[in-house]
């Protein structure tokens, strides 16, 4: 257990630990505050205690392999950690993956942003006293687990993307499934706006609480909706374009205030806009048409063709014994995630196993700047805080 | 757009960004990579500071944002560590990877935390799981793992299932190799 050198005895301050068990940590995070009264002099965040070396186990493992590693990291955002990693891989394997792969990837992960966004508001509102959108918001998670089990036979460890193409084809009946959620959606977003956003006690809670100076957000390396709140208006989808997403129109949700309230209201446009992207992708998505890349050796081979040619039943076995061997480099590949800027890089040395690889997790590095946020603040604002950044402590000690 | 070579805008940026340092200080680039459309800018270990400060300071160049920090082993070769700062103009949408290399020997480098305070734990995680020091750091501790774990797991010659005891001697794992 860290321990740490304050500077207790100087005024009338007293140190408490905050977690690793509190409930507003979302997870496993301590933190020493450092207080006089009510009042938080210092706090210093302590991690480590989800540590399950990830990076160290990818090395381990084939490039396919890895991909189960990755939906353990942020557990609220799997199939945006899927994709990261397989985009690293593709861009070192210089592979193209067809247009409607790309749709569905984007489709999926604009579902887990609203998934993830609606955990996040309720876990966010329960922490600060407001049961009842907790109960609202899980409900539409649900529909959006459902959505994931019937394409991936799984609600959460989805696995669903894979290098140079998806898993599986969506399933009979899966455009209706989407469709039912298009129309569900957008009045209960409206919903959990009548509960919230002209609440006073809401507003008291979380309105010029937390704020951050664009020039810190920045200086701190802070991506994401935080980032966005401070009025900086970066967002990978827009300034990097992955997967098609250049090619899909929406809006990004800016505000200038820098609180816990206007990374609220950044959150609730997000998933306005998320519905968005999801009925264009529906439309552009075309019933029949291929979800891999023509990559024989990297790809594994279809199951009929392995019964009746040798060539398949030969890249199979090979695939599944040693791998395949990219071209020795290094890749470094960011995406959007709900958090902010998700990374992969990824060093290959030639052989069929990665020599390196390392994710940027947003969590970690927002969470770096609760200090700031906190120092001068009340004790109460802190777990307004650690609710505002969005941490998922999979991600963060990962 | 899964798929970039490299392409006429990585092409011009990685120009702008070598003329750039060059033009400042010839001894700033060692060499420029090119790789699947990224630059890559190999930097002196007593330069990273002074370069990075200058990447983020030009008006052509604005690279405001560090998003990432890591390390490489690549061990038994040496100089063994490769350093990889990955930078991002947010108003120029560009990036561009940074690298230092360091020998196994004296694995140590200046601190990037006087230039973004975002690297204060960027390098505190390099420093938990490769061991490498950070010169004018303020706070270089252990942030992922315990303070009294023994090594650097994740150094190449670090076994991936951690130091293992031999069978039969009760104890099941043992976190150093001595005795």
């Amino acid at each position: 257990m860290t321990t740490v050198e304050t500077a207790v005895g100087t005024a009338k301050t007293m140190v408490l630990n905050m977690g690793p068990q509190h409930p507003s940590t979302h997870g496993v995070l301590r933190i020493l505050l450092e207080l006089d009264g009510e009042t938080v002099v210092k706090a210093i965040p302590d991690l480590g205690y989800l540590h399950t070396g990830i990076e160290k186990s990818c090395e381990d493992k084939t490039y396919s392999q890895a991909i189960t590693l990755t939906d353990r990291m942020d557990y609220l955002n799997p199939l945006g950690n899927n994709l990261v990693y397989c985009l690293a891989v593709e861009k070192l394997l210089g592979l193209e993956v067809p247009k409607r792969a790309q749709y569905i990837r984007v489709m999926m992960v604009e579902l887990q942003r609203i998934s993830s966004h609606l955990v996040w508001l309720g876990t966010h509102a329960i922490d600060l006293g407001a049961m009842s959108v907790f109960l609202y918001c899980f409900r539409e998670r649900e529909e959006i687990l459902k959505i994931f089990e019937l394409f991936t036979g799984q609600r959460m460890m989805t696995s669903y993307i894979r290098i140079g193409g998806l898993a599986l084809d969506p399933p009979v009946g899966w455009r209706q499934a989407v469709e039912r959620f298009l129309k569900m959606m957008p009045s209960r977003v409206d919903e959990y706006e009548t509960l919230l956003t002209e609440n006073r006690i809401w507003i008291g809670r979380t309105k010029g609480v937390g704020y951050i100076s664009p020039e810190d957000a920045i200086a701190l390396s802070m991506s994401g909706p935080t980032l966005r709140a401070a009025g900086v208006a970066y967002d990978n989808r827009k300034a990097f374009p992955y997967s098609s997403y250049e090619e899909f129109d929406f809006d990004l949700p800016t505000r200038t205030e820098s609180d816990c309230y206007a990374r609220y209201l950044i959150r609730v446009a997000e998933m306005r806009e998320s519905l968005k992207i999801i009925r264009q992708a529906l439309d552009k998505i075309s019933n029949e048409g291929p979800i891999k890349a023509d990559a024989p050796g990297i790809i594994p081979p279809q199951r009929e063709k392995m019964k009746t040619e040798m060539e398949a039943l030969i890249y199979h076995f090979k695939i599944f014994t040693e791998g395949f061997s990219p071209t020795p480099g290094e890749v470094f590949v960011t995406i959007e995630s709900p958090r902010g800027e998700l990374g992969c890089f990824i060093a290959s040395d030639g052989s069929p196993k990665p020599l390196r690889v390392h994710f940027r997790s947003p969590s970690y590095i927002n969470l770096q700047a609760l200090p700031k946020l906190i120092e001068g603040q009340l004790i109460s604002d802190v777990i307004a805080c650690i609710g505002t950044i969005d941490i998922v402590l999979g991600e963060v000690d990962r | 757009m899964g798929f970039q070579i490299v392409t006429e805008s990585s092409r011009q940026n990685t120009n702008v960004v070598a003329g750039c340092l060059r033009s400042w200080n010839p001894k700033a680039v060692v060499d420029v990579l090119e790789f699947r459309g990224e630059t890559t800018i190999v930097v002196p270990r007593e330069l990273l500071r002074a370069t990075a400060e200058r990447c983020r300071e030009d008006a052509k160049l604005q690279y405001n944002f560090l998003t990432d920090a890591t390390c490489v082993d690549r061990y038994p070769a040496e100089p063994r560590f490769e350093l990889n700062y990955h930078l991002v103009a947010i108003p120029r949408r560009e990036k561009v990877r940074l690298r230092v290399w360091l020998g196994g020997n004296d694995p140590v480098v200046d601190s990037l935390v006087l230039v973004w305070p975002g690297a204060n734990w960027l390098e505190r995680e390099i420093f938990d799981l490769f061991g490498i020091r950070f010169t004018g750091h303020p706070d270089l501790r252990r942030i992922l793992l315990p303070d009294d774990w023994e090594g650097h797991p994740l150094r190449r010659d670090y076994p991936v299932e951690g130091y293992r005891d031999v069978p039969n001697t009760g104890e099941l794992f043992r976190k150093s190799s001595t005795p």
